[in-house]
């Protein structure tokens, strides 16, 4: 078998057992990475070189006896929103594209720390805003399956990269459906942890109340390894959970207790892609199987989650984003021509016409900035969330938005005094075709349906492949838990792998 | 009124930088001074990924002004984002507390002594934290106009302390600012440097002038730039004037017109019509997603009350009640801080006479002070020293002159009493050597003697300063008493 088709605790076992070395993981990935990412674009950036170099270092703490983890060596994939120190981070966007970050992500000083290869950065939608990684300014990743499709998004490349088997397991961030969507577009499993559960330190925001960053992988046996690597409280981020860190390895394999499993009535209606609802209703049967208990629930206010998921979303990246302004650090416009530009202006109009009170050089500056370096849909995001936090607007939308927040919380914990699990679709549909809805955001805005309102109460939840359609695309069905119950997530999702063999096909690539 | 036909109604809104050894949201050193940007990292340069951690230190400080200041303190307090771009805001939005300040609902109050206004209490609105911005620097460099910008400053946490628009002249303006730097520096919790920006003031001012039918309001104008409390006092004054001389051309009233900010021109001693930094001032405050909720327990309020020590207003009134000062001894003595004031009781107990060790302390030793431009703690003479001196001289061993001379001695040399005592030749007459120079004095003085016998007792007074003049250490008192006695012998 071939060492690119090893999960990550294959990998750890056989580097355990000195059957290969790290350099040769690494190189497998990276010779694999040479074949199919050309058609796939899952990687913004990779260093073939420096990746060998970490193998190489791991591979001699392991002859020495000095394994920094059991996870020593093996390789992982970044979203490229996670800080890298003297590495480019983007974000995917024209805005940070020559941007490198003096510190590491806390998550990635983790990952460095348990001894895994930094194998590359992976694409996204630009700033992590978007769920077809289209709105990406710095690659074009399209889906292992059909490269006519889109891999999902934001966390896409990283999705798309597990898939075709060009890395283990990779890290992704979950804003709203960031790392479920594109698992259940790409066939991988993909983890929100709870909010607080890992650091946001070093994560490029975009919605500070809502992003989380989590694991994406084949299995969730891998993901509840990653997940007990990066996961815990951290000084540096003041809304990173003082909870303890599970032994999610281990209790991911632990007897599966009598679960009674929720399926959410509004998340059958319409706009559920019918064979997508066939598979989810064939693993809501696999978990009976398995001596689940089912019970239908009801989440009367999750109608109102996309709407308040893109409100409250919009306001905090609005704000988020505004450092983004030419003065300090990335992108800036080409002054000279600026200065041309308003000189013309002035010869045209006469002298004062462009240097009046409201359009100074530097606002001139900031706006042409802006202009150039952000992306429409980042726009989008920041307009709205600016409108909608603005004198006389306030009420009406953001806070009108924060108390809606409150009352999809307040389902999801009457609905969790029933239930251990809720079980449901993860996206509505399956992967759709590249550019089938640019042009149409609120219909893109949709897909985030099942997942957003996750983010809005903070809980935990998990997609993993639940089946394929006809066109041979893959199916997610998302499991949620409530706050902190990542274990019990972990395990239900690894028995229902352990009866299905969903997640070990790969997809064709050459 | 001082015969204006107007009232001055002014608000001030004072930014207290609190001294923290870190800035409010990092690690990083709030020393002043240190070359630009060298005191700055990820968090506070506003770089991506980075997120702000609370200094509790900063929010301990400024609950120990809030409390000084008779301030509520809301049990639970939240941050907010202040958004507007501007270059020396490098994350695009302040963090700062906008509906739920930390603390709100307090007072100051202000007098004095000496009558110029009326006692008044000046009600705070509230204080609220938040972190400061960096500094823009315009330079000239390499010919051509260029911006620069220091990120040292960037994150220090401020108290903004806002008032009531209860203030009604330029002198209790003065006098509210120079309460509250005396409280702060009672309290500790700030520099209060003008010049280094640690005590920011900004004012609100407007006229309100009678009319038939009601009271009359011009527009509020805020004025920034003012850079010391003297500038305050006379741009507020300069303001009243320009209000009213607006006014009177133009009759436009509260809410005709914008409120404008104006900045005081020192050199020139005018203000003028600031360009506005943004169009609008539409911050869109919304809580700051980044940060927890702060919290504090009645306990942890209690015990930082019971922290505060004796504030300046009830020191003063104890110095009234237990020293028997009167109310402007006390205010000078409070009004220079609280060493100064254990300088006095130390003395004043010691040497049982709080009336003389107050009038020394306020003529003598603050001179010395000032000549020196050092605070008491340098000051040479500790106070059982000056008490010693202080009963010498109640008791007539040593009269006032002289222990004046010893005081500037000891000043001078940093001796003890003795030795300066001895050093300037000051030694007790002997009676018979008294008695000696006495009859001397009487021998050459024949019309003194001759007043003195037709009852002209006061006639003695010129025999004490020859008396000084042939023997420094002669005692006035007994110099006194001897005459008379031989003259009533003869």
């Amino acid at each position: 078998m071939s060492l690119i088709e090893l999960t990550a605790a294959q990998l750890r076992d056989g580097l355990a057992a000195g059957r290969f070395s790290a350099q040769e993981i690494t190189q497998s990935l990276l010779e694999r990475i040479e074949r199919v990412d050309r058609s796939v674009g899952a990687f913004l950036r990779m260093s073939p070189d420096a990746a060998l170099a970490q193998a190489a270092a791991s591979d001699q703490r392991r002859a020495a006896g000095r394994c920094l983890s059991p996870l020593d060596g093996i390789p992982v994939a970044l979203k490229d929103v996670l800080c890298t120190a003297g590495e480019p981070t983007t974000c995917s966007s024209r805005m940070l594209a020559n941007f490198v970050p003096p510190y590491d992500a806390t998550v990635v000083r983790k990952l460095r720390e348990a001894g895994l290869v930094l194998l590359g950065k992976t694409n996204l939608d630009e700033f992590a805003m978007g769920n077809s990684t289209e709105n990406a300014a710095l690659g074009t990743t399209r889906n292992p399956w059909d490269a006519r499709r889109v891999p999902g998004g934001s966390s896409g490349g990283s999705a798309a990269a597990v898939a075709a088997r060009m890395v283990p397991w990779a890290i992704g961030t979950d804003t709203g459906g960031s790392i479920r969507q594109p698992a259940a577009f790409c066939g991988t499993v993909g983890l929100k942890p709870t909010y607080g559960r890992v650091s946001r330190f070093g994560v490029v925001a975009f919605a500070s109340s809502l992003d989380q960053v989590g694991p994406l992988a084949r299995t969730a046996a891998d993901a509840a390894l990653l997940l007990e690597v990066i996961a815990g409280p951290d000084p540096q981020d003041a809304t990173s959970a003082p909870v303890a860190v599970e032994p999610y390895s281990r209790t991911v394999a632990e007897p599966l207790e009598s679960l009674t499993l929720g399926v959410v009535r509004e998340q059958f209606g319409a706009g559920l892609d019918a064979e997508v609802g066939a598979a989810v209703e064939r693993a809501i049967g696999t978990f009976q199987a398995l001596g689940g208990t089912i019970r239908e629930v009801t989440l009367p206010h999750s109608g109102y989650g996309v709407a308040t998921y893109y409100l409250i979303a919009s306001c905090e990246a609005s704000s988020n984003l505004a450092r983004y302004d030419g003065a300090h650090f990335g992108y800036r416009t080409d002054e000279a021509a600026m200065g041309r530009a308003v000189a013309d202006q002035q010869r045209q109009q006469g002298a004062d016409a462009a240097d009046d009170d409201g359009d100074s050089g530097l606002l001139r500056m900031y706006r042409q900035t802006r202009a150039e370096a952000f992306g429409p849909e980042v726009k989008r995001r920041i307009m709205l969330g600016t409108y909608a936090l603005s004198a006389g607007y306030y009420e009406a939308y953001y806070l009108k938005a924060l108390q809606v927040r409150r009352l999809i919380r307040q389902d999801f914990d009457a609905v969790f005094g029933q239930v251990d699990l809720l079980i449901g679709p993860t996206t509505p549909t399956a992967a759709y075709c590249a550019g089938e809805k640019l042009d149409d955001p609120l219909a893109m805005y949709q897909g985030d349906l099942y997942t957003a309102t996750a983010n809005l109460a903070g809980i935990a939840g998990l997609s993993l492949p639940c089946g394929f359609t006809r066109s041979g695309l893959p199916i997610g069905v998302q499991l949620l838990a409530p706050a902190f119950h990542e274990s019990r997530l972990l395990r239900a999702a690894h028995h229902y792998q352990q009866r299905t063999d969903w997640h070990t096909r790969t997809p064709e690539l050459s | 009124m001082n015969g204006t036909p107007y009232t001055t109604v002014i608000g001030l809104e004072v930014h207290v930088q609190l001294k923290t050894r870190t800035k409010l949201f990092c690690r990083c050193s709030t020393a002043f001074g240190a070359a630009p940007n060298t005191q700055t990292c990820p968090v506070c340069i506003g770089l991506p990924g980075s997120l702000p951690v609370m200094n509790r230190q900063a929010y301990v400080l400024a609950l120990k002004t809030a409390l000084a200041l008779h301030c509520d303190i809301p049990a639970c307090t939240k941050w907010d984002r202040k958004n507007y771009f501007y270059p020396d805001l490098p994350k695009g939005y302040q963090i700062s507390q906008f509906d739920l300040p930390m603390s709100r609902d307090g007072y100051l109050d202000i007098g004095d002594p000496q009558g110029r206004f009326p006692d008044r209490r000046v009600r705070i609105l509230r204080a609220h934290l938040e972190e400061d911005a960096g500094k823009s620097m315009h330079d000239e460099v390499a010919g051509r106009a260029d911006s620069r910008i220091d990120l040292n400053r960037a994150g220090t946490p401020l108290l903004e302390i806002v008032t009531h628009p209860d203030l009604r002249s330029p002198e209790e303006t003065k006098a509210y600012l120079t309460e509250l730097k005396l409280l702060l520096s009672y309290i500790d919790v700030s520099d209060c440097n003008m010049q280094e920006g640690s005590l920011r003031v900004d004012a609100n001012v407007n006229l309100h002038l009678p009319s038939p039918s009601g009271t009359i309001a011009t527009p509020i104008v805020e004025i920034k730039n003012m850079n010391s409390f003297r500038a305050v006092e006379r741009a507020l004054a300069f303001e009243a004037a320009r209000q009213y001389q607006v006014w009177q051309e133009t009759g436009r009233k509260l809410g005709d017109v914008p409120k404008q900010t104006r900045g005081w021109d020192d050199q020139a001693q005018v203000t003028r019509a600031q360009r506005h930094k943004e169009e609008s001032s539409d911050y869109r405050y919304f809580p700051d997603p980044d940060l927890v909720p702060v919290r504090v327990t009645p306990a942890e309020i209690d015990a930082a009350r019971a922290a505060l020590g004796e504030l300046p207003a009830a020191l003063r009134d104890r110095l009234v009640t237990t020293y028997a000062l009167d109310r402007y001894d006390a205010d000078v003595l409070v009004n220079q801080g609280r060493p100064l004031v254990d300088y006095f009781e130390q003395v004043a107990a010691q040497c049982q006479d709080p009336k003389r060790a107050s009038n020394w302390i306020q003529q003598d030793v603050l001179r010395t002070l000032n000549e020196r431009g050092i605070g008491i703690a340098e000051f040479a003479v500790a106070p059982p020293v000056l008490a010693e001196l202080l009963r010498m001289v109640g008791s007539g061993t040593l009269d006032t002159m002289r222990g004046r001379q010893v005081l500037q001695q000891m000043v001078d040399t940093g001796s003890d009493l003795a030795t300066a005592i001895a050093a300037l030749g000051i030694t007790e007459m002997s009676d018979e050597a008294l008695v000696t120079l006495c009859r001397e004095l009487l021998a050459a003085n024949p019309k003194i003697v001759a007043d003195v016998k037709n009852g002209k007792q006061q006639a003695l007074g010129a025999l004490i300063g020859q008396a000084r003049k042939r023997n420094p250490n002669a005692d006035p008192t007994r110099v006194r008493k001897v005459c008379a006695e031989l003259i009533e012998e003869m």
